[in-house]
């Protein structure tokens, strides 16, 4: 009897055992399902413009919804405008953030205050940067324009690319700083031996040692740049024409992929022109994701090497 | 044991929830999206009609594009819209939709101009050529010659227009159409245009924000949205040649149409009236003629045609003080009539 | 060679100049955006706009107590449905290392992290909205697909961090499986897992996108999750855009919470990973 209970006990227990397997398989096939059933809504609902429009679609210049025109070239070159302003900006400030917690001031208060402060500004919304920008930023920067001579429409591609810079340094400070410390200390001693400065040293070990690393914490940061929606929405000034000149397209108003869905995915009335909208989302979708793709490879390699 | 707890009671609530969302399904409220050109008077109308009678009605002004659209795919109880649907969004929906008017108002001509008291007057023509880009400065001899005896500042002209589909926007080009080949050609009249300069605003609220904020913009906007903001507006010139200023009179004179069609559709831009103001419109409640659709009950057709009756009722008491104009007795009759028409099931509802 | 020496000392120095410099001044847009938010917030804040929805437009007053209900629920609702799944995902990429399966869940969670919200937002509207109608349901929903990777990679990687030696000293005790992970590895874990949960809440108060098309808004304070619902960011965007001064002041205010909220919450994580570091 007692042998029996036993066995009995562990026969449940050999079911539960299974059956928590199972569960653990089942959810996390529910994210593949999840992850592919998204791509695949976009595409299908974005059928009809890809259908009807063709590849030209990526590079058509007008976007006039009353002629049945669609082209997504101004929001390309908006959302393109954008980014990598934002990144060339961010990217002095995020790898010296990067080297000085990684190697000058490694611990301590300071340290520490720096690294949490770098963290904050990753974690205030982007609604409330793109309020505040709305209010403070935009009349300062109409002023500028006013004494450089353009157009002073205070929001634009240039005031949404300086509010972009600045969410986007958090991403590639922390990986740097992460990267930056992990670099041998053996290498850096050897160096040191040989009489280099400690600025010899970052400039010919580390940088160079952590260039791939580097390289990727910028694509990730650039990844969430491309995707950003609403404080670009709120400042770039919503308008589908291109400019005429590279300074008319740069401090003038403009439109990126995400922004123009935010505007008019709830009100696209025709079914080609709601379409059209999906089909940048499919196209948004599949560069922020191939970016991020990428930057994560290059990390991972990075880290087990 | 902790985890194994909260996950039991994750599941535990998860079923509360879904028990609750359905038995909740059908409740005491309605769900309108659509015009911002009538949101500050559905807004208030709203909420009194909250006051009065426990019905609260959810209104979204997202756009009049966006609450045809949300009307088609059935996911609100009405739409608000300034501008009838056009063939092809009549061809999508494919069944009746009532155009029930609310009440009438003007697109209002906003700017921004510092230093600047006097009065601002403009001719369709020069509104055409700000709009298209081709004037570019306040201090252009071509509104000069609209504003004798006033002094206009130099200052760019930074044009303000919609971002999202609206009927703010077709009631606007619908008068460039009329009243300017160029800008019938090169752009035409629609809820959602190829801007061909400036600035897009989110909603009227939208635009009527940038022009506060932008020295020297110039933006168009419903009446109610520049008087509640103490912005300034330009006189425009009508038909018959005189300037003149959107007021709830000038407003109420060009939406007295003596033949109004049956079903209520009509352009009200660019009036005969010698007095009226010439970029006026009636802003409609959309609804599907038969309210038997998808699962909805009788209860629910029945509280929105008494909601859309009191609109047209007492809730036009709240017109004026917005500056709306309300509607005439003519138009009062063929709106009632309207409403009468619509089924449930194919029985008359009220 | 003095020369030389001096030349190599300066550009030294410079340089640990030119770094702190850059270092430091990504700082200050962070406090003038703080500073200048609870300057505008904190006078808004009283009990009257916690417990009253907004005016009617153009009137004075009111509050934004749907919204903050509205956040509520939605933020709730969402965490209920991902953090569960997280969590058992997060579990098997942990216990499962080099299989097919977590291979390419993996994959699946570096892509959901990668999705820009927006097209989550547009998903979310033809999987439920279309069918269903906008209601605060389809914006939990839309926010717990952005909470789970975050979920999923920290719970994995707490659980990765932990001594292997734990769990096999616990299976040769003869204890199956299933109550070595829940109640011997995830318990050890449990810091890790929360500071996760937090931090994904943290991430998706704040969301607006997703919401623009699902939980659409509400004026009014509605509790019903079937239903379209405010939320504090969605009232910021639509208040923050306006002309009305009154409409302003209700974004500052709004604003100013939502910020409080989103500090404490990053503040609470940091609490946690510190005890939880000493423990370790």
């Amino acid at each position: 009897m007692e042998n029996n209970k036993r066995l009995d006990l562990s026969y449940t227990q050999m079911k539960w055992d299974t059956a928590f397997k199972r569960i653990l398989i089942f959810i996390s096939g529910i994210l593949l399902v999840l992850v592919v059933g998204i791509l695949i809504t976009l595409i299908i609902q974005s059928m009809p413009s890809i259908k009807a429009l063709g590849i030209k679609y990526l590079w058509g210049k007008v976007w006039d919804p009353v002629s049945n025109i669609y082209g997504a070239y101004p929001f390309l070159i908006g959302t393109l405008l954008t980014s990598f302003t934002a990144l060339i900006i961010s990217i002095p400030f995020s790898i010296a953030i990067g080297i000085y917690l990684g190697e000058y001031n490694t611990k301590g208060w300071l340290s520490n205050l720096l690294k949490n402060t770098i963290e904050l500004i990753a974690a205030v919304p982007s609604i409330i940067y793109g309020f505040w920008a709305l209010f403070v930023l935009v009349p300062i920067i109409r002023t500028f324009e006013t004494k450089i001579g353009v157009q002073p429409y205070g929001v634009g591609v240039f005031t949404s690319s300086i509010v972009l810079a600045v969410m986007i340094i958090p991403y590639a400070a922390s990986l740097g700083t992460s990267l930056i410390r992990m670099v041998p200390s053996p290498l850096k001693e050897g160096a040191y031996a040989l009489g280099a400065t400690r600025f010899e040293v970052i400039r010919s070990v580390i940088l160079p040692y952590t260039r791939s690393g580097l390289f990727a914490g910028i694509l990730l940061s650039l990844g969430r740049a491309l995707g950003e929606t609403m404080a670009v929405t709120m400042l770039i000034g919503n308008t589908s024409a291109i400019a005429d000149s590279f300074k008319n397209i740069f401090f003038g108003p403009g439109n990126t992929m995400a922004s123009v869905i935010a505007n008019e995915f709830a009100e696209a009335d025709h079914t080609l022109y709601f379409s059209a909208l999906i089909e940048l989302g499919l196209v948004l979708f599949f560069v922020t994701v191939i970016i991020n793709l990428i930057g994560k490879r290059i990390i991972t390699k990075y880290t087990n090497n | 044991m902790k985890v194994v707890k909260s996950l039991q009671l994750a599941i535990v609530a998860l079923a509360c929830i879904c028990t609750t969302l359905s038995a909740s399904a059908q409740d005491n409220t309605l769900l309108g999206a659509g015009s911002t050109f009538v949101n500050p008077l559905f807004t208030k109308i709203f909420s009194e009609y909250d006051a009065a009678y426990h019905v609260k009605v959810n209104y979204q002004a997202i756009g009049s594009g966006g609450g045809i659209l949300q009307l088609t795919n059935k996911t609100v109880d009405f739409g608000g819209s300034d501008a009838p649907l056009n063939d092809e969004q009549a061809k999508k929906i494919g069944v009746p939709v009532l155009h029930i008017p609310m009440a009438a108002g003007a697109v209002v001509i906003s700017y921004n101009l510092p230093g600047f008291t006097g009065k601002l007057k403009l001719d369709g023509k020069n509104l055409a050529d700000i709009y298209l880009g081709k004037i570019t400065n306040w201090n252009s001899p071509e509104i000069a010659a609209a504003n004798k005896g006033v002094k206009l500042p130099d200052m760019p002209i930074v044009v303000i227009h919609r971002s999202d589909g609206s009927g703010t926007s077709f009631i606007f080009t619908d008068y460039l159409t009329k009243v300017n080949a160029d800008w019938a050609s090169k752009v035409g009249k629609a809820s959602a245009v190829n801007w061909p300069a400036g600035l897009g605003g989110k909603g009227n609220a939208g635009v009527e924000g940038l022009v506060k904020q932008t020295p020297g913009a110039i933006g168009y906007v419903e009446l109610a949205y520049a008087v509640q903001n103490k912005m300034p507006y330009a006189d425009v010139k009508n038909k018959a040649g005189q300037f003149i200023t959107p007021t709830l009179a000038s407003t109420t004179l060009s939406s007295n149409v003596s033949t109004l069609p049956a079903d209520a559709i009509v352009s009200l831009t660019n009036t005969d009236n010698p007095k009226g103001y010439p970029i006026t419109s009636f802003t409609w409640a959309l609804i599907y003629k038969e309210q038997k659709y998808g699962d909805r009950s009788a209860d629910r057709a029945k509280t929105l045609l008494k909601l859309l009756w009191y609109n047209i009722h007492e809730g036009q008491k709240d017109c004026e003080p917005l500056n709306y104009a309300p509607l005439s007795k003519s138009a009062l009759k063929i709106a009632e009539k309207i409403l009468k028409s619509a089924t449930y099931d194919g029985k008359a509802i009220l | 060679m003095d020369a030389r020496i001096g030349i190599r000392n300066s550009k030294n120095i410079l340089f640990k100049a030119v770094i702190v410099f850059f270092a430091f001044v990504v700082t200050i847009p962070l406090i003038i955006v703080l500073l200048y938010i609870i300057k505008q917030g904190v006078m808004q804040v009283n009990w009257h706009f916690l417990t009253h929805i907004p005016a009617p437009e153009g009137e004075k007053g009111g509050g934004i107590a749907n919204a903050l209900v509205g956040s509520f629920f939605i933020i709730i609702i969402a965490s209920v449905v991902a953090i569960p799944i997280g969590i058992l995902t997060g579990i098997y990429l942990s216990e499962n290392p080099g299989t097919k399966l977590s291979y390419y869940t993996g994959l699946c969670v570096d892509i959901l992290q990668g999705v820009p919200s927006i097209v989550v937002g547009i998903v979310v509207y033809f999987w439920l909205v279309k069918p269903l109608g906008f209601s605060g349901f389809s914006g939990s929903m839309a926010l717990a697909i952005m909470m789970l990777p975050i979920v999923i990679r920290s719970t994995e990687q707490t659980l990765l961090l932990l001594p292997p030696s734990l769990k096999e000293a616990a299976l040769s005790l003869g204890v199956p499986y299933y109550r070595v992970i829940l109640k011997v590895i995830v318990p050890c874990g449990f810091a890790g897992i929360l500071s996760g949960i937090i931090l994904s809440i943290a991430r998706i108060i704040g969301e607006t996108a997703p919401l623009l098309f699902t939980a659409l808004g509400n004026s009014f304070l509605s509790t019903n999750m079937a239903k379209p619902m405010e939320s504090l960011p969605h009232l910021i965007f639509t208040y923050a855009t306006s002309p009305y001064d009154d409409q302003h002041d209700l974004a500052w205010g709004a604003s100013f919470i939502l910020l409080m909220f989103v500090l404490t919450l990053n503040l609470f994580t940091k609490f946690i990973t510190k005890k939880w570091n000493i423990q370790l």
